[in-house]
Order: structure tokens, then sequence, then C-alpha cells
């Protein structure tokens, strides 16, 4: 194992760009399985912690039969802090996740668009992202490779109750689809705080960018469904959709405003900050962020050219701490950090 | 920006708590962070929303059943789950099925999945259906006395038995 994606800033699937761009950043799949027969993950005993490991690679094993990209098993106890930290930052594992002892692994396939967590609070966590608003997509891949589990192991599943999960507000489809929106126009004109809350009649929530209990940081969101039982997969996806098209509606016609009725300060908000972000010499994590949410909005609505998207999706990862450290290859403090961060955004910005 | 508490630190940790549309903010560096940590741990445990919900006296409503239940296969006690917010096994969700439907209900506003149903597992809920259906059809015939027809089902319900095992 090389540990070659601590390095990697952009996932593979994150270098495509997607439908709805210029307000999703992604879409997020995932799906709570169990093993029959065996106590959830925070009751288990050892022996039971190697059986999903030992049933894992043999799942693994059959992913890989195949042309396609391949799969690795990585026990969460072959990785340093810094290695799980960036594996978090990159949404390929949950916080908790990271906090692993001996009885974690994580499944990647090489393109980072499906990762399986092992024992985490349940058996198995199967995830695909994709770029962009590709909710359906991300769950028919997600559907394949639950497919593969499945000829192999037998799932802790209810006729009644659907698939069984250690918590009762994942149970039945045992899916969370969550969706991230960069929503700077709706924060500015003060609308986010009237329409987010709103949200959550559809059964659905808002939360910050590394989902539960996190914060919004640098304008991002995460839409997800609540309720996991009741309506079938398809009807959680699509109600997301239509209620996140909503949104991106929103979001766009707050920025068609904004240029409307305040185009000169708009410019001057974003090229004040391109200047910040191109030049400062010290950044804090939580000011590139909101720096690079600026500028993402002048590059969207075409008023900065002298960036690309891409390279401030690239940026987005490679300004948090846990990257940061990884590439100097040691422990930081947060002074070197923010020294370190805006070193790497000015040579990023210079040499795309 | 310093840290609130030390006012010697940078602060790197930013902590915002609105209750009641009182807003306090929290500014503080690691090493001041770390005695706060109960504070901050506290107000996002998930399943503590959820041990919320079991609370009598949520939305009004006593939730069924008095005494406490343990689930035989995993040793949980619902007494543990509803502090926890996390059941044991697979199974609880069967031994605790009385106090479980309400909670369902409460949290997902249904308690019946129409989803995806495994190839394998969903197998064997179409055989023990059709089970079902045999044994109650056989039961009627005997009643009627139509013992060949009782015979015949007897059969097939053996078939599908053995097949189930």
């Amino acid at each position: 194992m090389t540990n070659e994606f601590a390095r990697r800033p952009v996932s593979k699937w994150m270098e495509a760009g997607g439908p709805e761009a210029d307000v999703v950043i992604s879409s997020r799949i995932r799906l709570a399985r169990n093993l029959v027969g065996l106590a959830f993950p925070h009751l288990m005993e050892e022996s039971a912690a190697e059986q999903v490991f030992r049933s894992t690679s043999k799942v693994v094993g059959a992913l890989n039969s195949g042309k396609g990209p391949q799969f690795e098993l990585i026990p969460m106890n072959t990785l340093t802090p810094l290695e799980r930290l960036v594996l978090v930052e990159k949404h390929l594992i949950s916080p908790q996740h990271a906090e692993a002892d001996g009885r974690q692994a994580v499944v990647l396939r090489e393109d980072e668009a499906v990762s399986i967590m092992i024992n985490e609070e349940d058996h198995l966590r199967i995830q695909c992202l994709f770029p962009g608003l590709q909710l359906d997509r991300a769950l028919a891949l997600a559907n394949q490779v639950d497919d593969t589990f499945e000829q192999y192991l037998d799932y802790a599943f209810s006729e009644e109750r659907g698939y069984l999960t250690a918590c009762p507000t994942n149970v039945g489809t045992g899916l969370r689809a969550s969706v991230m929106v960069h929503l700077p126009a709706l924060v500015m004109t003060g609308q986010a705080g009237r329409i987010l809350p709103q949200i959550s009649k559809f059964g659905l929530v808002v939360r910050g960018m590394y989902g539960e209990g996190t914060e919004a940081i640098g304008n991002i969101f995460q839409v997800s469904n609540q309720i996991s039982l009741g309506p079938t997969e398809d009807e959680i996806v699509g109600n997301l959709q239509a209620v996140v098209s909503q949104v991106i509606d929103g979001e766009r016609q707050a920025r068609q405003s904004l240029l409307r009725e305040s185009r000169d300060q708009l410019e001057d908000r974003v090229y004040r900050s391109w200047g910040v972000l191109s030049n400062a010499r010290i950044l804090t994590s939580q000011e590139a962020m909101q720096l690079i949410s600026d500028v993402r909005l002048g590059v969207d609505l075409g008023l900065i050219k002298e960036v690309k998207a891409s390279t401030l999706n690239q940026l987005l990862v490679t300004v948090r701490p846990g990257f940061l450290q990884v590439v100097a290859d040691y422990d930081l403090s947060p002074y070197e950090r923010d020294v370190r961060r805006a070193t790497l955004v000015r040579q990023t910005v210079r040499n795309q | 920006m310093l840290c609130q508490e030390c006012r010697k630190r940078p602060a790197t940790l930013h902590y915002t708590k609105i209750i009641n549309g009182q807003k306090t903010e929290l500014h503080l560096c690691q090493e001041c962070a770390e005695e706060h940590k109960d504070l901050m741990e506290a107000s996002f445990a998930f399943p503590n929303f959820v041990a919320g919900l079991m609370n009598p006296g949520f939305l009004g409503k006593q939730l069924p059943g008095s005494g406490d239940v343990r689930c035989p296969t995993c040793g949980l006690t619902y007494q543990q789950f509803a502090s926890s917010g996390r059941l044991g096994c697979g199974e609880c969700y069967q031994h605790f099925d009385e106090r479980m439907e309400p909670l369902l209900r409460r949290i997902h506003g249904n308690t019946v999945h129409s989803g995806k149903v495994p190839a394998r597992a969903g197998g064997a809920v179409r055989v023990k259906k059709e089970l079902n259906s045999l044994k109650s059809e056989l039961q009627k015939a005997v009643a009627r006395e139509d013992f060949e027809r009782a015979a015949e089902l007897r059969d097939r319900i053996k078939d599908l038995e053995k097949k189930v095992r």
C-alpha cells in the first residue's frame, strides 16, 4: 500500500466537474448494511470484527475480478492519524471512523468514487461520490456494489423494517443521500437563513460541510434526507433532487439579482478576495475557505477569469489542516500551517 | 484572533451556541478547547437525540410497555438502548418491537419498509409467506375433510420446509 490517496489532492471523480457544477459540488449516496447473526460494531467481540473483515476481503476479491477499477481493503491501523484526517477531508470516511482502533477498515476504489467503511456504526457503509448533481448515478453504483456484497454475505434484513441498522434513524433503506451545495449569494442576501430551515419540512436536513454536527464553512452546505424508512430509494432520491433543484434556482436568482443591483460591490468583493487569496502570506483555514467561496462566485459569474473552477475545487481540499501536514510530512503548529497554507495557495494559483 | 481564555495563543476552534435565540461564541486555542471538550461533544452527540425521542413525555405521549426487556441474542436491554440510542444487533428490532414501532413512527413517520429487498434474504421472505398461506389452506382442507387435498398440501409444505433449511 502506497497510501497514494493521501498525497493526491483531488479524487479522480472530482476532476470532471458535473451537472449544475456552478452550485452543486458533489452528490453522495450512503447505504448502511449489517451482517446477520453478528452484534453491531459497538457491541461486537473481536472474533466478530474479524469475521466482518474476512467476509469483506472475499467480496473485495470478487469486486476486483472484473475489468473495472480496482478496490483496496485498508485496515485503519495501517494509516497514520494524518492520513486518516486526509480521508475525512476528502469525504471518504467519517470523522468518527478516523478515530478507529484495530477493528475498522476502509475499502477504496482506485478513483475514490466508492469508499466502504468497515465496522463504523454499522458493519458496512457503502458510499459513492460523484461531482455535481448526479444522485441517480451514485445510487446506481452503490446498488451495484451492494448487490456484489449480497452475493457473498447475508444481510440483517426484516421484511417489515427493511435493512436493520445500529441506529433506528437509518433503518429501512439504510440510505442517506446528500448533496453538497455552494450558496454564497443566498448567504450574502440573507435568504439562506429563511430558505434553509424550510427544507426540514420535506424530510430533509441541512448541515455543514463535513456532515453531522459541523458548521457551514465557506458557504458550503450539505442537504440530505432524514427519513430512511417508508419511501423507496428512488422516492428518497427524487425528493432530495426536487428540493435541491429549487435551492439551485434560488441561488442562481440571488446571484443574478446581486449582479443587477450591486454589481460594483459584488465585483469589489470578489476581486478583493482574489487579491488576498493570491497574495496573502498568512491564511487561517476559515479565512481561506471564505476567500475561496468569494472567488468561486466570481468565477461562476464570469467576473474572474484568472483562475479555474477546478483549481478552486482542489484548494478546498489542499488548504485543510490534515492535507497540509501530510504534504509537509510532519505535525505543524497552527501558525506554521497558516503560513504554509498561504504559500500553497499562491503556488497553486500561479502554476494552474 | 487570540484565544479568549488564555489570550496568548491564536484561537483555532470557533464554537457558536444558539439557545432560544441567545447566541454565544467561543474562540479558543487547542489547549484551552481541551478543557471545554465536554461542552462541545455533549451538544453534538446524535445518539442522544434518539435517546431524547424515547423519553416519556416527548410529544406528550408515554411509550407502551413498562419494566425492562432484554434482547436474548446480544444481551442489550431496552434501558441501555434508550440511553445510548443504539441497538445491539438485528434481533433487537424484533425483541423491542412493541416499543420500536412508536419510536420509528416518530423518527420516520412510517413503520414499514417499501424499498430494496436483498435477493437472498428476500427469497426466504417469499418462501415464508408461501408456507404460511399453504398451512392455513391445509387447516381449511382438514376442516372440510378434504383429505386428498390435505395430503397434497402437506407434501408441498414438507418440500418447502426442506428448501428453507
